[in-house]
C-alpha cells in the first residue's frame, strides 16, 4: 500500500529550515507550531521519549498529569470546547491508549477537536503481542474522525500536521496518531508546514445559492417557521450571524442540549430546549410548524422521539455541514449544505423582515403551562426536600449567566441545561451525544484550564463522579479554578426514574451506598462544604462560587425527584408528558 | 423499501486502513458484504473499491454518504442492478480422470462459454466468468464429476455510460492540478 507522502497536500504554509532532531523533539515542536500550550495525558513506556521532549519545553507547553487517560481526555475534550482549539491527549500503548477510547467516542459523536497522540510499540515488534501492544489503530478507527500510525521519524511532521488540520475543520472531530517508539528516538531532517488542503477531503461543501434562495422563499412563505438549533452555530463561530437572522425574521428558536448557550437564555425568541426532558412548547409545537429550520444539528434520536410522529406536517430546512446528515434520520425538502455562518448571511440577506407574534404567543402560553406544572415547583419547591432546580435557580442568580456549566451525565444534566442560564456561547459543555457518565468532573478540569478567566462550574450526580473521582487529585496537583457541585441523591436518579416510570418501581441496582464525599474531597485537599438543609444553601454557594480557586460543594437532594417534562422512549414528541 | 442489489463505487487513496474504516460502516449497521473487490483505478495513485449489497436503497444511499464522508475517499456512489455492466470469475479444480472418461466435460465447459486454465496430471483448471447464476450452473453440472476446488471472485463492475463516478473524480483532480 502506499504511503502518506502519496497523497499531495498543496498550499501549505512556509516551511521552516530543516534540523536535524529527534522524531520526539519534532513532536512537541509541532504542538508549538500549532499553537498549543496545553496538552492532556498520561506517561508510559512507549511515549517516554515525547515526555522526555516535553521536559525542555515546560514553560510554553503545560502538561496536565490526569489520574486516568479517560480523564486526560474528557479534560482535553473540555478545554477544547470551553477554548475553541483544538485538545490534546497524550498516552502510552496498550492500556494508555485503550484508556482513551470512550473519550474519542464522546468527542465524535459531539465533533470535538481533539488530537491524541499515543506511543506504540517499536515497529519492528508491531504484531509480536509485544508488552503493552494493542491495535490501537484498528480499535479506534469506528470512534475517529482520521487516524494514522507513524513508524519512522520521517512521517511525523505531515501526519501530525494533517491531524490538526482534519481535526479542526469542517465537522471538527477527535483524530490518533499512533506513533511507534523507534519513530520518536530516530533523528531525522525536520521540517514543518501546516496543512491547509487534501485533495480527498471537502471539509467545507460550497454553498449551493440556489437552494439558499429556495430556503428564503419557504421561510418567507411560512405562516409558523420554527428554528432547532445545534451545535454547528457554536462550531461554526456563527452565533451573532444566528443571532442577526433570528431577528430579522422574528422565528422562534429552541435548542438542541449541544446548542446550548448559541443564543442567550433570555432572548425573547429563545423559547427552550427540545428533546426528551426539553420544555413542554418546543416539543409540542414541533409537530404544528409548517417550515421547520434546522440549523447545525442532527436530529438525534433524544430530540426527535418517534419519527414517525415526527413534524410530519412540516417542510423542512436543514442547514448542514456534513452531507451524511442529510437525510440520516429526517429527510429535508431544502438541504443547504455549507457552514454555518456564511449560510446565515446569505439566507439573512435574502429573508424578508418579519414577525410571528401569535405563533410566538403559542410558546409562551405552553411555557406559562410547563410553569406552573414543573417549573415552578421545581426551582422554589414547596416540600423541606431539596431539589435540583433550586440549587440551578441559586447558581443562576449568583452568577448572572456568566458561568461555564460543565456536566456529568443523568438527571443532573437534564436539571442544569433545562435551568442554566447563559449569557455567553461556548458555555455549556456536556456529554451530549454518547451520555459519558464520569465526563463531568475532567471534562471542567480542561475548560477551567481553556477558559481561565471564567468561573467554571462542574455540576456532578454521585454515581458519575464516582466514575472518574480519582480526578479530584489533577485538580490538587494542577490548581485548575473548577468548582465541583456534586448533587447527591444517593441514586443512579435518571435509571432509578424510568425504573419507577416503566419497570414497576423495581430499582435493581440503582440505589448507591457512598462514601463520605467530604471526607474523600478533604483528602484530596479540596476545600470543602455539604449542605443538607435549605437555610445553608444560598450562602454555601456563593461561597462556593467566590472561593478563589477549586472548591467541592455536596448538596443532598430530594433521593425520587423525577425530571419532567418527559417524552417516553418511543412516544412522539407531542406526547410529551408534564407530569 | 424492498432490498433489491446494489453496487457501490468508491474511488479512494491507496492507504494502510482503509479497507477497514470503510467495512465498519456495513458492521456497525449490521449490513452483509456479498462481496469486497479493491483495485486501481483508470487514475493513476487512485484506487476503486466494488462493494455487493443488498440492501434497501434508502439504507445504500446513507452508506454511501458515510464513505464519501472519509478523509481519504475521493468519491463514493451506488448503482443499481441495471445501471452496470458486472462480471465475477470463477475457478473450478476437477480431477482428470473425469475428463478421460467421455467427452461429457468437454461440453459442459464448451457449452457453458467457459475455458480450461491448465490441464494437469491429477486435476484440470477451468475457468468461467460471468454473473453469479451462470458460474453457479456451470458448478452445478461440474459437481457430479467431483469438484476439489472452487472459488469465485468478488463482484467488478463498470457503469452502463460512457462516464460513470470517476469522471467526477478526475474533475477533481483536474481543478487540483
Amino acid at each position: 500500500m502506499g504511503t502518506l507522502e502519496a497523497t499531495e497536500t498543496k498550499n501549505k504554509t512556509a516551511p521552516s529550515a530543516p534540523e536535524r532532531i529527534k522524531g520526539s523533539e519534532a513532536i512537541v515542536r509541532i504542538l508549538l507550531e500549532e499553537g498549543v500550550d496545553t496538552a492532556f495525558g498520561y506517561p508510559g513506556g512507549a511515549i517516554m521519549p515525547v515526555y522526555d521532549a516535553l521536559y525542555d519545553h515546560q514553560e510554553k507547553i503545560k502538561h496536565v498529569l490526569a489520574r486516568h487517560e479517560q480523564g486526560a481526555i474528557h479534560a482535553a475534550q473540555g478545554y477544547a470546547r470551553a477554548s475553541g482549539k483544538v485538545g490534546v491527549c497524550l498516552a502510552t500503548s496498550g492500556p494508555g491508549a485503550t484508556n482513551l477510547i470512550t473519550g474519542i467516542a464522546d468527542a465524535q459523536i459531539d465533533s470535538t477537536p481533539v488530537v491524541c497522540i499515543t506511543g506504540q510499540v517499536a515497529a519492528s515488534l508491531l504484531g509480536s503481542d509485544a508488552f503493552q501492544e494493542t491495535d490501537v489503530i484498528g480499535i479506534s478507527m469506528p470512534v475517529t474522525k482520521w487516524n494514522y500510525q507513524v513508524t519512522s521519524a520521517a512521517e511525523i511532521p505531515e501526519a501530525l500536521s494533517k491531524a490538526f488540520y482534519i481535526a479542526r475543520s469542517g465537522r471538527p472531530g477527535p483524530v490518533v496518531v499512533d506513533i511507534t517508539k523507534n519513530a520518536q528516538f530516530e533523528e531525522f531532517d525536520f521540517e514543518y508546514k501546516k496543512t491547509t488542503h487534501i485533495r480527498s477531503y471537502v471539509p467545507v461543501p460550497k454553498l449551493d445559492m440556489e437552494k439558499v434562495k429556495e430556503a428564503a422563499e419557504a421561510i418567507d412563505n411560512a405562516k409558523r417557521p420554527y428554528i432547532l438549533f445545534g451545535q454547528g452555530v457554536i462550531l461554526g463561530n456563527a452565533e451573532k450571524e444566528f443571532k442577526t437572522f433570528i431577528e430579522k425574521t422574528g422565528i422562534p428558536s429552541a435548542w438542541t442540549i449541544m446548542g446550548l448557550s448559541a443564543l442567550e437564555t433570555d432572548h425573547p425568541l429563545n423559547v427552550g430546549m427540545l428533546g426528551m426532558h426539553g420544555n413542554y412548547g418546543p416539543n409540542l409545537l414541533t409537530n404544528e410548524c409548517d417550515v421547520l429550520i434546522a440549523i447545525g444539528m442532527r436530529f438525534d434520536d433524544r430530540v426527535t422521539g418517534n419519527l414517525d410522529k415526527y413534524a410530519k406536517q412540516a417542510k423542512v430546512i436543514h442547514l448542514e455541514i456534513d452531507p451524511a446528515e442529510i437525510d440520516k434520520n429526517v429527510p429535508a425538502d431544502i438541504p443547504v449544505l455549507g457552514d454555518a455562518k456564511e449560510s446565515l448571511i446569505e439566507l439573512t440577506k435574502l429573508v424578508k423582515p418579519n414577525s410571528h407574534e401569535e405563533w410566538l404567543q403559542r410558546f409562551r402560553d405552553c411555557d406559562a403551562m410547563e410553569q406552573e406544572k414543573v417549573i415552578k415547583e421545581e426551582l422554589n419547591p414547596n416540600t423541606e426536600i431539596l431539589s435540583m432546580g433550586e440549587v440551578v435557580r441559586i447558581i443562576n442568580e449568583k452568577t448572572q449567566g456568566d458561568a461555564i456549566i460543565v456536566t456529568d451525565v443523568g438527571q443532573h444534566q437534564m436539571v442544569a441545561c433545562r435551568y442554566s442560564k447563559f449569557t455567553k456561547s461556548k458555555s455549556n459543555i456536556t456529554s451530549g451525544g454518547l451520555g459519558t457518565m464520569g465526563f463531568g468532573l475532567p471534562a471542567g478540569i480542561g475548560a477551567a484550564l481553556g477558559a481561565p478567566d471564567r468561573t467554571v462550574i462542574s455540576i456532578v450526580g454521585d454515581g458519575g463522579l464516582q466514575m472518574t473521582i480519582q480526578e479530584l487529585a489533577t485538580i490538587y496537583q494542577t490548581k485548575p479554578k473548577v468548582k465541583v457541585l456534586l448533587l447527591n441523591n444517593e441514586f443512579l436518579g435518571m435509571v432509578r426514574q424510568w425504573q419507577q416510570l416503566f419497570f414497576d418501581k423495581r430499582y435493581s441496582s440503582t440505589e448507591m451506598i457512598n462514601p463520605d464525599f467530604q471526607t474523600l474531597a478533604k483528602g484530596f485537599y479540596i476545600p470543602t462544604n455539604k449542605v443538607t438543609e435549605r437555610e445553608n444553601l444560598e450562602a454555601a454557594i456563593e461561597e462556593f462560587i467566590d472561593y478563589d480557586g477549586a472548591y467541592f460543594l455536596e448538596v443532598m437532594v430530594g433521593k425520587e425527584n423525577n425530571v419532567f417534562p418527559m417524552v417516553p422512549s418511543g412516544s412522539g414528541v407531542a406526547e410529551i408528558r408534564l407530569e | 423499501m424492498e432490498k433489491q442489489e446494489f453496487t457501490i463505487t468508491a474511488y479512494t487513496e491507496n492507504h494502510v486502513g482503509l479497507l477497514h474504516r470503510i467495512t465498519i460502516i456495513f458492521t456497525k449497521r449490521k449490513i452483509n458484504i456479498e462481496s469486497l473487490t479493491t483495485s486501481e483505478s483508470e487514475m493513476e495513485g487512485v484506487h476503486r473499491f466494488t462493494i455487493a449489497v443488498t440492501e434497501t436503497e434508502e439504507q445504500v444511499q446513507k452508506v454511501v454518504k458515510q464513505i464519501e464522508k472519509h478523509v481519504e475517499v475521493l468519491k463514493a456512489g451506488y448503482y443499481k442492478k441495471k445501471e452496470v455492466v458486472q462480471q465475477e470469475l470463477a475457478l473450478y479444480k476437477i480431477p482428470t480422470e473425469s475428463l478421460t472418461n467421455g467427452l461429457e466435460v468437454e461440453r459442459i465447459v464448451r457449452e457453458h462459454n467457459a475455458r480450461f486454465l491448465t490441464i494437469e496430471r491429477d486435476f484440470v483448471v477451468i475457468e468461467k466468468s460471468g454473473y453469479k447464476r451462470e458460474t453457479k450452473a456451470l458448478f452445478d453440472e461440474l459437481r457430479p464429476f467431483g469438484i476439489n476446488e472452487f472459488v469465485r471472485s468478488g463482484r467488478i463492475a463498470v457503469a452502463r455510460q460512457q462516464h460513470g463516478l470517476g469522471h467526477d473524480v478526475e474533475e477533481m483532480l483536474m481543478a487540483e492540478a
